[in-house]
């Protein structure tokens, strides 16, 4: 009989111990990024673009990147909200709770989710090359849209999905057609849109094997849509393989700088979240 | 009177009293039980009336300590069953809740077949022996009158079970593992007329060996089984005793009106 | 005035309808080019080669995709290995024991662990996993696991989450310890869940590029234990794909493994979701 108390225990301190793993990897992965970046970072690093020699060592920094990532992201998270707004709006209040285009809708987009952005990006780039067309900015912007559509659309489909029926009912009886309901469930689910554009962008900015091909890599700002951009996620690869000192010290700071946008972001998340729904943990 | 097979779990006397000393319940900064003292007595059916949110199901999932499970719930005083105060046990609680059968709103089968959930509390406690089991589950179906109904297909999963049926199931299960007190919280209130009068009867059938404990809501019911009867009111207890005695003369003005449908 | 809305309605709900029928027709688009692009390599070669040939000799025109298909399934294998162990204990220990302000602490970790980019990982195993295990698979293994971490834990989070209190009380009322009750019922009840929750983390650590072509080594061989080098599929095609593309069929080759990650990927992802769909309906009563 002593036995099952035994292994309470024991599974117990085990739970401990994984729990502990987890914060541990945590804490690791952010003590190794940010005290490393710490030590290569400079003004220099987030104001200047790549001077000559830079990739033997000589001065310059990665502003190029920093811009270019700002670019593709900025530019694909209008362009996935103006795609999923939609959707949501048509599964939610167009479609009835049942319905099987809803349900084929909501499984490809949980499945085009599960897709590998390399995947993505293999793709993209084949359409590319068969349109005649060279890794570009634009074509970076297609990828990482395509990429963060379905993150859009799901986590704004959960919070609509608890969005209350009365409310419709209510507008429906005030002589409001399905359409004119939008205004009402936009502003119901606001803060959800807010998470999924938060969630989006940190999905987008740190994304390396989508725009690796498709956006390419330059040491410019690109001023063109057809121009090749640089990225965060590739300034820290490439600077990465480097065999020499400086320039892997930029990588360093590359990851510090990529880091600290996504604590921003999932922290501004968090925050969304715990201010909307008070009793809600998880 | 029920026969029990030969699986004892316990050694030694039990006594089947519970005697509650000053109880006070607080879940999260709200007094919800406020110096509750009640013994509640060997053998009999003992029904928790009063109206919706005056704590008597606090009182009742105080009483297997159920209620731990409850973020930001805290319990202080006694409750005592023999010499063990359930509330400082430690170790010794899920003896204790092994003891104290519960019966809930809504049967709650477990994810199993049927045999295995009337088997399960014997698994739990250590029993592996499959002819035991066997007779174990089949005492307690028949207690229950499910065996009859079920025999064909022990092997089924519960959910397939109507929830009348189901509600017995549930009973057997609290019985299988042999305890002394069964906490029934409205035990009949999802059921349909039929059901629940075969479950009241059940009940009456069973206190001949146990000490039942039952929240109700409907007064008919606590007068058709009641030994005794607690009202309480706003997390107090306002009056206890002999049912015949609370029914037919209640000394407290709010038991009256109560009683007399001046609220529910 | 009134009609004209009703027209309005109309014609966004077609609108509509075109985007969300878009949405769907995407995952078809991809696997048509897919398979159109990898036509070439396909018709010359029997299937059965391509898949279990260990020669990779591009110049040669030798194109045996084993090595990488061994290299994915070892990184996917330890990383699932260690990761599930770690996140079942820990979705149990906030799901069932954790006070409110443990989860306070350990969901935004979680939050933050699953934001952090592919690369940052990479990094991560580069300066600190790679000079405790070289250039190996089991770093490859490690790195995965970790990354995966955050979404075994949130998937099983939610799924035990989802099993009613009811039972636990049940259980509980038997006199079964917590854990007891867990093991089970909590488990037993959700066994569907979390095998499909695996199968969605296994399908996400194959796709993973990034992290793992920088920690794994990358060659081009059948490895034999968990402490050589090993090159996964999606690493071979960030590697390559863009150059040499004028080698006859070597663009094929990499598309080819491509549309293997994505059929691989595509059935493991429908199946799970199903699963959690079903899941999700059954505890929704």
């Amino acid at each position: 009989m002593r036995a099952k108390f035994i292994e309470e225990k024991t599974v117990k301190a085990l739970m401990y111990l994984s729990t502990a793993i987890v914060a541990l990897a945590v804490v690791s992965i952010l003590w190794t990024i940010l005290s490393k970046g710490w030590g290569a970072m400079s003004w220099d690093m987030i104001s200047k673009l790549p001077g000559g020699g830079f990739y033997i060592g000589k001065e310059g920094g990665f502003l190029n990147a920093i811009v270019g990532s700002l670019y593709i992201v900025g530019t694909s998270a209008v362009l996935g909200l103006l795609v999923s707004i939609p959707v949501v709006f048509y599964l939610n209040v167009y479609l009835r709770k049942s319905s099987r285009l809803g349900y084929a809708a909501r499984l490809a987009c949980d499945v085009l989710f599960g897709i590998p952005s390399i995947v993505y990006g293999a793709f993209g780039f084949a359409l590319m090359i068969y349109f005649g067309m060279r890794a570009s900015l634009g074509g970076g912007i297609v990828v990482v849209t395509l990429l963060i559509i379905p993150i859009f659309i799901r986590s704004m489909d959960e919070a609509a999905r608890d969005f209350p029926r009365e409310i419709l009912d209510t507008a429906y009886s005030l002589g409001a057609t399905r359409l004119q309901t939008i205004r009402v469930v936009l502003r119901q689910i606001a803060p959800g849109i807010a998470t999924a554009t938060l969630l989006s962008i940190g999905r987008a900015i740190g994304d390396a094997a989508g725009v690796m091909f498709t956006a390419g890599y330059t040491d410019s700002i690109p001023t063109s849509l057809s121009q090749p951009a640089a990225t965060l996620p590739l300034a820290v690869f490439f600077q990465m393989t480097s065999p020499i000192k400086e320039v892997q010290n930029r990588a360093y700071a590359a990851a510090m700088v990529l880091t600290l946008i996504i604590l921003v972001l999932s922290i501004g998340g968090r925050l969304i979240m715990n201010r909307f729904s008070k009793n809600k943990l998880s | 009177m029920i026969f029990r097979p030969d699986h004892k779990f316990t050694h030694g006397a039990e006594t089947s009293k519970m005697q509650i000393e000053g109880l006070n319940v607080h879940i999260a900064g709200q007094h919800i039980l406020k110096e509750v003292n009640l013994i509640i007595p060997d053998k009999r059916i003992t029904c928790v009336i009063g109206p919706s949110g005056c704590g008597k199901s606090t009182l009742l999932r105080s009483m297997n300590r159920l209620i731990d499970s409850v973020e930001g719930a805290h319990i202080e005083g006694k409750i005592l069953i023999g010499e063990v105060n359930l509330i400082d046990s430690g170790e010794h609680l899920t003896e204790l809740r092994r003891r104290i059968g519960l019966v809930s709103q809504k049967p709650c089968p477990l994810p199993m077949s049927i045999f295995e959930n009337v088997a399960y509390g014997c698994q739990i406690h250590g029993i592996r022996n499959r002819r035991k089991l066997k007779m174990v589950v089949r005492h307690y179906l028949e207690a229950v009158g499910l065996w009859d109904e079920v025999c064909e297909r022990l092997n089924a999963p519960a959910t397939s079970l109507s929830l009348g049926q189901q509600q017995r199931l549930c009973l057997a299960r609290s019985l299988a593992v042999e305890p002394q007190f069964i906490l029934a919280d409205e035990a009949t209130s999802a059921l349909d007329p039929i059901a629940s009068r075969n479950v009241e009867e059940l009940f009456v059938k069973l206190k001949n060996d146990y000490s039942i404990i039952m929240v109700t809501h409907t007064l008919r019911q606590a007068r058709r089984i009641a030994d005794y009867v607690v009202f309480m009111y706003l997390g107090e207890l306002v009056e206890a005793g002999l049912a015949s005695e609370v029914f037919d003369n209640p000394q407290h003005e709010l038991t009256k009106k109560y009683l007399s449908g001046a609220f529910s | 005035m009134k009609s004209l809305c009703i027209f309005k309605d109309r014609a966004a709900g077609g609108v509509m309808f075109f985007l969300t029928i878009a949405s769907i027709l995407v995952v078809g688009a991809m696997a048509v080019g897919l398979v159109v692009k990898s036509m070439p390599l396909l018709e010359s070669r029997p299937l059965s080669e391509l898949l279990f040939s260990s020669e990779w000799k591009p110049l040669r025109g030798e194109f045996g995709f084993f090595p990488f298909l061994a290299g994915t399934l070892w990184v996917t294998g330890i990383a699932i290995v260690l990761a599930l162990p770690v996140s079942l204990l820990t979705a149990i220990y906030l799901v069932e024991y954790a006070r409110r302000r443990v989860k306070s602490y350990v969901f935004p970790m979680l939050d933050i662990l699953a934001g952090l980019p592919s690369v940052i990982y990479g990094v991560w195993g580069v300066l600190l996993i790679v000079p405790l295990a070289g250039y190996t698979l089991l770093t490859g293994g490690i790195v995965l696991g970790v990354m995966i971490l955050p979404l075994l834990v949130s998937l099983l989070v939610e799924i035990f989450s989802a099993v009613p209190s009811s039972l636990r009380d049940a259980s509980a009322s038997l006199g079964a310890t917590q854990w007891q009750s867990i093991k089970k019922v909590v488990l037993r009840k959700t066994s569907p869940g979390i095998l499909a929750a695996v199968v969605l983390a296994i399908s996400r650590a194959l796709g993973e590029t990034i992290a793992v072509l920088m920690v794994c080594g990358n060659l081009p061989e059948v490895p034999h234990s968990m402490m050589e080098a090993g090159y996964p599929l999606p690493a071979l095609i960030a590697n390559n794909y863009g150059e040499m593309l004028s080698l006859p069929l070597y663009e094929a080759a990499l598309m080819f493994a491509a549309l293997i990650l994505f059929v691989v990927i595509l059935l493991f992802n429908v199946t799970s979701r199903v699963i959690l769909y079903r899941v999700e309906k059954k505890f929704a009563l």
